[in-house]
C-alpha cells in the first residue's frame, strides 16, 4: 500500500554562491572529505521537507543557561560573562518559532570538554559548554555563557581559530538542517582563519559575526552580543512530488 | 540557481568541526550534563513494524574512516507517515542522532523499516557532519530487498546505474533483527550520491 502524507510546501533553492564550498584545500581536512561530484538537486520530496516537532518536555528548564547548566552549586564558570540572544528567521523575516537551538563551546581558556581535546588549557570544572533552547513564538532564543577564547588547531604551523561558539539550529524540516559557527565583532583572528574564510561572500562572513548590543547589556553583570540566524523559505507555489535535476 | 526576491539569505554553514558532540551528544563527548539526550530513539520499543539495525562506516578520499562524524536520520513509520503533519504512534519519532566510534569510525542504530511514502520506495534520509565537512550532507539510504519498488522510485530513476548503486543497503530482512550495511564515500569512483535539497 502507497502513503500519500500530507503535503507540505518545498523550501527554496539553496544560494550556493553565500556558502562555503566542499572543497577548500585551504581548510586541509575538506581535501580528503569533500565530495568530487556536483549535488544532485531534489526538490519538493516530503521526505526531506518535513521534520521533527521538539517541544520543551524534550529540554530541562535550565539548559540555555551555560553559567549555570553544569556548575556546581554557588559556583561559576571563569570567563567574561555574556548573553548570546537573537532570533532565527526564514528568508522572508518571518520568525521561525520553535526551532531547537543548540550551540557548544570551548571555555575562555579556549579548551572543549571532549575526551579528545589535549590543548594546554586547563578544563574549568564548572563548565560543560554546551546549552540548548527552543525558540519563541517570535523566532527569539538567548544562551547564557563565557565568552569562549581562540585556540590552536593543527591546519597550519601557526593557526588559530577565532573565538566562536557553534550553533546548529533545526528548523521545521530535515532539509532545513543548519550547522555553523558566530564569531565575535573585532576578533583579530576572524580574517586568518581558514574555515571562517572558506565562505565566499563578505556579507555572508558579516551575517556570522556577532554584535555587541549595549540596549541588552546587563550593567555591573553581563555583556550582550546579538546573532540572528536565517533559514531558508519556503516556495510559494508547492510543486507536489517534482523533482528538478541540475 | 539563486533567487533574488527574499529579504534576507541563509546564513551560512560552518563545519560542525571535531568537537560536536559535545552539543549534540554530550555523553559522548564524556560528560553527562541533560537529562535527556535528543535522538537516542528513533522508533521506541512499542513502535510498530519490523525492527532494523543499519551499521556503516563513512570513508574519506584516503580509505580512513571519518572518526568523529555525527548523522542525523529522519524515516517515516511503517505506514510511510512522517512524525510532522501526519498521525503516527507515540512511540515513534521518526528521527535520531548516531555518532561512530572514535577508534574505530563504525556507528549503527537502531529503528523500525520505514514505509513507502507517495511514489517514493522505502528509504531513510541521512545527514551527514564532521571535521572537514563544511555543509552538511544529505543522502539516502534504500533498502535491497525492495528492487521492484526502486524501478519506479523517482529519486532513484533520474540517476545512473552506478550512481542508484551507491544509495542501496547491503544486507537482507531475513534474520530476526534484521541487520543492513551502509557504507557512505566522500570520494573517489563509489563516491555517493549526496543530495542538494
Amino acid at each position: 500500500m502507497t502513503n500519500t502524507p500530507k503535503q507540505v510546501d518545498p523550501l527554496n533553492p539553496r544560494d550556493w554562491s553565500r556558502q562555503p564550498p566542499a572543497y577548500w584545500p585551504d581548510y586541509k581536512t575538506t581535501r580528503a572529505r569533500s565530495p568530487q561530484r556536483k549535488l544532485v538537486r531534489l526538490a519538493g520530496s516530503m521526505s526531506e521537507t518535513t521534520g521533527p516537532i521538539f517541544n520543551h518536555d524534550d529540554l530541562g528548564a535550565n539548559d540555555w543557561d551555560l553559567l549555570t547548566n553544569f556548575a556546581a552549586p554557588g559556583e561559576c564558570p571563569i570567563g567574561p560573562r555574556i548573553l548570546v540572544h537573537g532570533r532565527v528567521l526564514d528568508e522572508d523575516a518571518r520568525p521561525v518559532s520553535g526551532a531547537l537551538v543548540e550551540c557548544w563551546q570551548a571555555n575562555a581558556g579556549g579548551r572543549y570538554r571532549h575526551k579528545n581535546d589535549t590543548y594546554l588549557a586547563p578544563i574549568d570544572p564548572n563548565f560543560g559548554g554546551c546549552g540548548r533552547t527552543l525558540t519563541g513564538i517570535d523566532g527569539t532564543y538567548r544562551f547564557r555563557t563565557v565568552q569562549p577564547g581562540a585556540y590552536p588547531w593543527p591546519n597550519g604551523p601557526n593557526t588559530w581559530r577565532p573565538a566562536h561558539i557553534h550553533f546548529s539550529i533545526f528548523g521545521h524540516s530535515f532539509a532545513h538542517r543548519l550547522i555553523t559557527q558566530c564569531y565575535f565583532e573585532g576578533d583579530p583572528f576572524i580574517p586568518h582563519c581558514a574555515i571562517v574564510q572558506s565562505i565566499p561572500s563578505q556579507d555572508a562572513v558579516d551575517g556570522l559575526i556577532a554584535r555587541l548590543d549595549l540596549e541588552e547589556t546587563i550593567p555591573h553583570d553581563t555583556v550582550a552580543y546579538r546573532f540572528d540566524i536565517v533559514l531558508r523559505g519556503r516556495t510559494a507555489t508547492p510543486f507536489e512530488n517534482q523533482l528538478e535535476w541540475t | 540557481m539563486a533567487k533574488t526576491t527574499e529579504l534576507l539569505s541563509e546564513t551560512a554553514s560552518q563545519t560542525a568541526g571535531p568537537y560536536v558532540h559535545i552539543g549534540l551528544s554530550p555523553n559522548a563527548a564524556g560528560f553527562d550534563i541533560y537529562d535527556k539526550e535528543l535522538g537516542a530513539d528513533i522508533a521506541g520499543p512499542n513502535a510498530k513494524g519490523q525492527r532494523i539495525r543499519v551499521e556503516g562506516t563513512v570513508w574519506d578520499g584516503q580509505g580512513e574512516s571519518v572518526k568523529d562524524v555525527l548523522i542525523e536520520i529522519w524515516q517515516p513509520n511503517s505506514d510511510g507517515n512522517f512524525a510532522h503533519s501526519d498521525a503516527v504512534e507515540d512511540a515513534f519519532r521518526g528521527w535520531g542522532r548516531v555518532i561512530s566510534d572514535f577508534d574505530t569510525g563504525a556507528w549503527g542504530f537502531d529503528t523500525v523499516r520505514p514505509g513507502a511514502s507517495g511514489q517514493e520506495a522505502p528509504h531513510l534520509n541521512l545527514w551527514i557532519v564532521a571535521r572537514g565537512i563544511n555543509v552538511g550532507l544529505h543522502t539516502r539510504m534504500y533498502f535491497p530487498d525492495d528492487s521492484d519498488a526502486h524501478l519506479t522510485d523517482p529519486v532513484l530513476n533520474n540517476l545512473d546505474h552506478d550512481q542508484r548503486a551507491t544509495l542501496v543497503a547491503a544486507g537482507d530482512a531475513t534474520s530476526d533483527l534484521a541487520t543492513y550495511r551502509f557504507d557512505i564515500r566522500l570520494q573517489g569512483d563509489a563516491e555517493t550520491v549526496f543530495f542538494d535539497i
